[in-house]
């Protein structure tokens, strides 16, 4: 069991992100081991509304002090909402990383058919593979 | 005298751990022939002879300062005030190199810093970069900014064709081989007609001020346009005109690019020159190269620093939208120190004497039969001036009469054939003009 938060509610890709399914549509994030690892976030560059990605497809980028890295969209959508929020308050993805930090809402491409994406379990054993290796 | 700091021991060592016995083996894929050649080199010469040989060879070239000089199409010849080298030959700035551990080189970046702010107080933007090798590379960088803020997605650049020649050339060369359209450049676009093409694919509309020939185009309403289409408008601009004219960054400006040669650089057959870059702040973080900023360190001293390093290679290098990561930092000091010697006042001063120097001369030459000014007013301190014959027939009279006559627009553009762009600037004294009216006066009349 991994030190970080992991809620039980939402699914996970392997590089970071965490999806929340709400119906045709689902909220996006980076996850509190991406928060942990990036150190201080300084900077979020997030797409307009409108616009359409592929499932792992980079939507935007998240810089810190550290590193500068992709955000990779969970599932495929388009954007019909961006999170400006976080956009002035970077920071706020290393305090709350699943509430007040969400990047994007998206409308799903393919509700039905979500890709396989990893449980709260699977993901945390992820985490914790990574950090042992 | 020993320069290499490897000892022999560690040279053995080293040729153990490759694989192979001697440095030599290392080169055995050249072919042998091109191997070691022999370099038939004459005996040394004296420090004195030396010396003689390359003066000789100096003054094979005419120097700028026998001629009066009219030439200007990218680069003029300006006065460049005494002090100014005083501070830039210092050996500190002369021969240190481009920082990497740049914390280090306080001095330096503290000038860079300066240059930044100059730049930013005169083009009216939120921030500048350290500059860049030459105004060309400098727009050509706009281009590749442009299309990474569309994120790639949109793909048309609309020049206007009054850019610089060269500098629309760079930019494709920078860009060929991928999927980028440049447009509007192709025929006489008028700004009205270069907006009509504005559409959801184009990422940016570019257009000079003054432009290559001279004229400054009422720019009202522009920014306007291009936003409403979801472009970047990027305005390219001589900096001596700031002292002088509306900012682009009133005039709602994205990105400003040009060359800052103007400001306290020789000519120089061609260079160094000084590439200049400053945007909104919104997108400072899509500029190439690399940007000064300044902080407090541990003991809360105010201390400069290489920031938003993250968009160079050093730090993300696939996703890097540039090469570049270095600057011109010598010729962006003598960018800094001219402007801080000038000051305001000054800036404006020699922005008014090009102005009525070059008001003059057009006066004058307009009284001329046979010769037609193609600039449409107003202009700052070039125009086109069609001749009764050919522009090469017509310097080599003047520079019989030592005088450096304008650049043969004929060579670009085959509708300005016959047309050379006259530069006046404040070195040019009334007597020179009036000299180069009387040359081209007799030129018509024989």
């Amino acid at each position: 069991m991994g030190k970080w938060n992991t809620p039980e509610d939402l699914r996970y890709r392997r590089s970071d992100e965490w999806l929340r399914q709400e119906g045709g549509e689902a909220t996006i994030g980076i996850t509190d081991y991406a928060q942990d690892q990036l150190n201080d976030i300084v900077f979020f560059e997030l797409p307009a509304v409108g616009e359409a990605f592929a499932e792992g497809e980079s939507f935007g980028v998240v810089e810190s002090v550290k590193a500068a890295s992709d955000l990779q969209l969970p599932a495929g959508g388009t954007v019909i909402a961006v999170n400006h929020a976080v956009e002035d308050e970077p920071e706020l993805a290393n305090s709350d990383p699943y509430g007040a930090a969400w990047l994007v809402k998206i409308r799903l491409a393919d509700p039905q058919e979500l890709p396989a994406l990893m449980d709260a379990a699977a993901y945390d054993a992820h985490c914790v593979a990574r950090e042992s290796s | 005298m020993s320069y290499i700091p490897h000892t022999e021991a560690e040279r053995q060592q080293m040729l153990a751990t490759i694989g192979v016995s001697a440095i030599e083996d290392l080169f055995a894929a050249v072919p042998a022939r091109h191997r070691f050649p022999t370099l038939r080199l004459p005996p040394a010469l004296s420090e004195q002879e030396v010396q003689a040989e390359l003066l000789a060879l100096a003054e094979a070239n005419d120097h700028g300062q026998d001629f009066a000089i009219f030439r200007g199409g990218g680069a003029w010849h300006h006065f460049i005030p005494s002090a100014l080298n005083h501070i830039l030959l210092r050996g500190e700035f002369l021969t240190a190199y481009t920082p990497y551990q740049p914390e280090l080189s306080q001095g330096t970046l503290q000038a860079i810093y300066e240059y930044q702010s100059m730049l930013c107080a005169l083009t009216g933007m939120d921030a500048a970069n350290a500059s860049h090798y030459d105004g060309a590379t400098a727009f050509a960088e706009a281009v590749t900014m442009a299309i990474d803020i569309g994120r790639g997605r949109r793909k048309k650049i609309l020049c206007s064709p009054y850019i610089d020649p060269q500098y629309r050339q760079v930019a494709r060369s920078y860009h060929q081989g991928r999927d980028t359209l440049f447009r509007g450049d192709e025929s006489a676009a008028t700004i009205e007609e270069l907006v009509a093409q504005l559409d959801s694919d184009t990422a940016m509309l570019a257009v000079a001020c003054p432009d290559f020939l001279g004229h400054i185009a009422d720019f009202s309403g522009l920014a306007q346009q291009v936003h409403a289409a979801g472009a970047l408008l990027v305005f390219v601009v001589n900096p001596l005109t700031l002292g002088l004219l509306k900012s682009p960054g009133e005039l709602g400006a994205d990105i400003v690019v040009g060359e800052g040669q103007p400001l306290g650089i020789p000519l120089s057959f061609g260079g160094p020159y000084l590439g200049f870059f400053a945007t909104r702040k919104r997108y400072v973080r899509k500029i190439a190269g690399r940007i000064v900023g300044e902080t407090v360190d541990s003991d809360g001293r105010r201390a400069w620093v290489m920031t938003l390093r993250p968009r160079e290679q050093d730090i993300r290098r696939e996703k890097a939208s540039s090469n570049i990561c270095t600057n011109q930092g010598l010729m962006a000091l003598a960018a800094a120190v001219y402007l801080a010697l000038m000051g305001k006042q000054g800036l404006r001063q020699v922005a008014e004497l090009c102005w009525h120097k070059a008001h003059y001369a057009a006066a004058e030459l307009a009284t001329l039969p046979g010769y037609e000014i193609v600039t449409r007013p107003p202009f700052f301190h070039e125009f086109a001036l069609r001749c009764p014959r050919p522009v090469a027939e017509v310097n080599a009279l003047l520079r019989a009469n030592g005088i450096i006559g304008g650049h043969d627009l004929g060579v670009e553009d085959p509708r300005l054939r016959d047309c050379m762009l006259l530069a006046f600037t404040e070195l040019n004294s009334r007597a020179e003009i009036d000299a180069l009216v009387a040359c081209l006066r007799e030129l018509q009349t024989s």
